[in-house]
């Protein structure tokens, strides 16, 4: 024990001091910190930055804002179809959230725990399903579609992200699983439980940080695609933000900034929100283990 | 309560044998322990009584029902795992009231049982807890608690011991026979550990490479093993196997000591080969007994352990072929012997065993 201690305070000796803290630590934090915040801050600015400032480059100062003003926000909220495009998102995606969280539940515990022959061909398939880039997959995809009657309706996406959110689902609940002690199952056996029960009363509860992260990750998903989106909607009223920030404030060959920075910026702030609530639990998923 | 009897049982896993027919009769009340080295099939046997494992072949009956087919929950028996395999996320009177709930029993009575069982075991204030804010001994018995609370007709135990340190494991050991001298439940225990089985057992079951080796009480064990094996996995430190032959009216070990011949059974033949069995505590010091060379002497306060070896031999050599070790005694009074120093020893007759070199199996 007096040995690892000692090992551990000799392996970050290196931060003793202040200098070397600054070089090892606080320099590269800061260049991270920039290099990740600075699209978010410029599509802030752009967002309330008054018409003739978004290209006057000479006259103002592009880090900066005089006057700043919330026109482009008022206009995006009240002048456009953007709620109707928030709303949109948000349904597609917890809805094909939710499906592809239950699908994955079931599909991971019986790989990991109900000991069937070629469990682990189907986990490995699964993983490779992931792999398949959806770049290729539109195309048949919208075939189906198209033939089931689903074009331009907000079930073609609810139905088509499971796809994509499936196969990761289950991989991170699958790794999550098997943390979980199997005395654990077999106790609630004895005790009287079945299948169901197990996974319900025992399996799920605490199983919840990795629930939260593949949900998290889920939706985070689905809020942010485009490829299906742009191709499975066509009319205006229908589209998800994604899409319809491009489409809808791009006219031709004029990109109307203000606007498309503010749709993006308010597009982004409920996922902040979610993030903000649920980070630990996030990093413990990727991180940790049922401890007993 | 009931009565538990395994009947030629077998398992294999794929084409790996593990238990080759295994017949334990186990009477209502009594307490029961398996075991053996890791490996023997104790914990197995223990799985497939409580239903997580197949049967591979033969007959396992609770009271008088066959039981092979029946899966775990409808046995009516309950268990305590060796890592306790408390739910996490539920406080001890949730973990303790789970098997209730799931049979749908009432509230009130599940209530007054999981009290009961908490005033049992002295865990009334730590009912709202979770199994994280517990000690290693408290988790170890809300573990029994969820037993208790089902009121099962077997108990079973797979090592509970063994993950508590080496004070609070003879408490528990208390604790448990207590609770079923109290309690009255057929229960069946397993360990590895024979001092746990010689403390607390009505019954032992020694199980070696998926075989019973013998079944009888502690000291029965002790006094009479059936054969080589047990005579060693039994008693602590372990009973000393001297190779050589009989010789008159003593026997003559191949490191040239002579030792008397058991006085029970029948006489062995003259020149016999066999393996003189002899627990370092019936060795005794005598004036005039076979002189043997000291080797080291490890006082413990109540008693001495003294390593010997044939004067003039090199450690290990000829006097414990089969275990490549000096010969174990031990001693109740204090030995001012050194290291290299000779005393003179004798073993008590009534007390000695002869086994047979082949087999290993008890003559006489």
């Amino acid at each position: 024990m007096a040995e690892t201690t000692a090992d551990h305070s000799e392996g970050m000796a290196y931060l003793d001091t202040l200098p070397r803290r600054i070089v090892t630590v606080y320099i590269p934090l800061i260049i991270i910190l920039v290099v990740l915040l600075f699209p978010f801050y410029w599509m802030a600015l752009t967002a309330i930055k008054p018409d003739e400032q978004l290209i006057d480059m000479d006259t103002y100062n592009p880090f900066w804002v005089v006057s700043p003003t919330l026109k482009h926000i008022s206009k995006l909220l009240f002048e456009t179809q953007y709620p109707v495009w928030l709303w949109n998102t948000m349904f597609v995606s917890v809805a094909a959230t939710i499906l592809s969280l239950f699908a994955s539940v079931l599909a991971a515990y019986a790989i990991v725990r109900i000991r069937y022959k070629g469990a682990a061909l189907v986990g490995g398939a699964i993983f490779l399903a992931y792999l398949v880039p959806p770049s290729i997959l539109f195309i048949p995809l919208a075939t189906i579609i198209q033939a089931y009657g689903l074009f331009d309706s907000p079930l073609a996406l609810i139905l088509v992200y499971p796809t994509i959110l499936i196969p990761f689902s289950t991989w991170l609940l699958m790794g999550y699983f098997k943390t979980i002690p199997y005395e654990l199952e077999e106790c609630a056996l004895i005790d009287g439980a079945g299948r169901w029960q197990i996974l319900t009363k025992i399996i799920l509860p605490l199983a919840v940080p990795g629930l939260i992260s593949a949900g998290i990750f889920s939706l985070t998903l689905c809020w942010n695609e485009f490829i299906y989106a742009l191709t499975f909607l066509s009319s205006t009223p229908n589209k998800t933000v994604p899409v319809a920030v491009v489409s809808e404030f791009v006219d031709g060959d004029i990109y109307r900034w203000g606007s498309l920075m503010a749709g993006a910026l308010v597009g982004s702030l409920p996922l902040v929100i979610l993030y903000s609530f649920f980070v630990e639990h996030y990093v413990s998923a990727m991180t940790g283990a049922v401890k007993e | 309560m009931a009565g538990l009897e395994i009947r030629n049982v077998q398992k294999s896993f794929g084409t790996t044998p593990i238990l080759h027919g295994v017949s334990i009769d186990i009477q209502d009340g009594e307490f029961v322990i398996l075991v053996g080295p890791s490996g023997c099939g104790k914990s197995t046997l223990l799985r497939m009584i409580a239903g997580l494992e197949n049967i591979t072949a033969g007959e396992i009956r609770i009271g008088s029902r066959v039981v092979n087919a029946v899966p775990p929950k409808e046995r009516d028996i309950a268990m305590v795992f060796q890592n306790y395999a408390l739910y996490p996320h539920m406080t001890v009177r949730d973990n303790m009231a789970f098997s209730l709930k799931l049979r749908k029993a009432p509230k009130d009575e599940t209530a007054t049982r999981v009290n009961r069982a908490a005033a049992i075991l002295g865990l009334e204030k730590l009912l709202d807890r979770y199994p994280r804010q517990l000690s290693g001994g408290q988790r170890q018995r809300v573990a029994m608690g969820r037993a208790i609370v089902r009121d099962p007709q077997v108990f079973l135990f797979d090592e509970p011991l063994s993950n508590l340190d080496a004070k609070l494991r003879v408490a528990m050991r208390a604790e448990i026979k207590e609770l079923h001298q109290r309690l009255r439940t057929t229960t069946v225990y397993v360990t590895h550990d024979q001092i746990e089985a010689m403390t607390m057992a009505d019954k032992i079951v020694v199980m070696h490479d998926g075989n019973v080796e013998q079944i009888g009480a502690p000291l029965e064990l002790y006094d009479r093993p059936d054969n080589m094996f047990v005579a060693g996995f039994i008693g602590s430190p372990a009973m000393n196997f001297l190779k050589g032959q009989v010789t008159g009216n003593s026997f003559r070990t191949d490191g040239g000591l002579t030792l008397p011949l058991p006085t029970r059974g029948a006489r062995p033949a003259e020149g016999q080969r066999a393996v003189y069995g002899l627990r370092p505590e019936h060795v005794r010091l005598a004036e005039g007994g076979v002189p043997v060379e000291v080797a080291v002497v490890e006082p413990t306060g109540s008693e001495t352990l003294v390593l010997v070896r044939p004067p003039g031999e090199a450690a290990g050599t000829d006097l414990v072929k089969d275990l490549g070790r000096d010969m174990a005694c031990v001693f109740r009074e204090r030995i001012a012997a050194r290291p290299g120093e000779r005393i003179a020893i004798t073993a008590d007759p009534n007390l000695v065993h002869l086994f047979d070199p082949e087999s290993g199996r008890r003559l006489s």
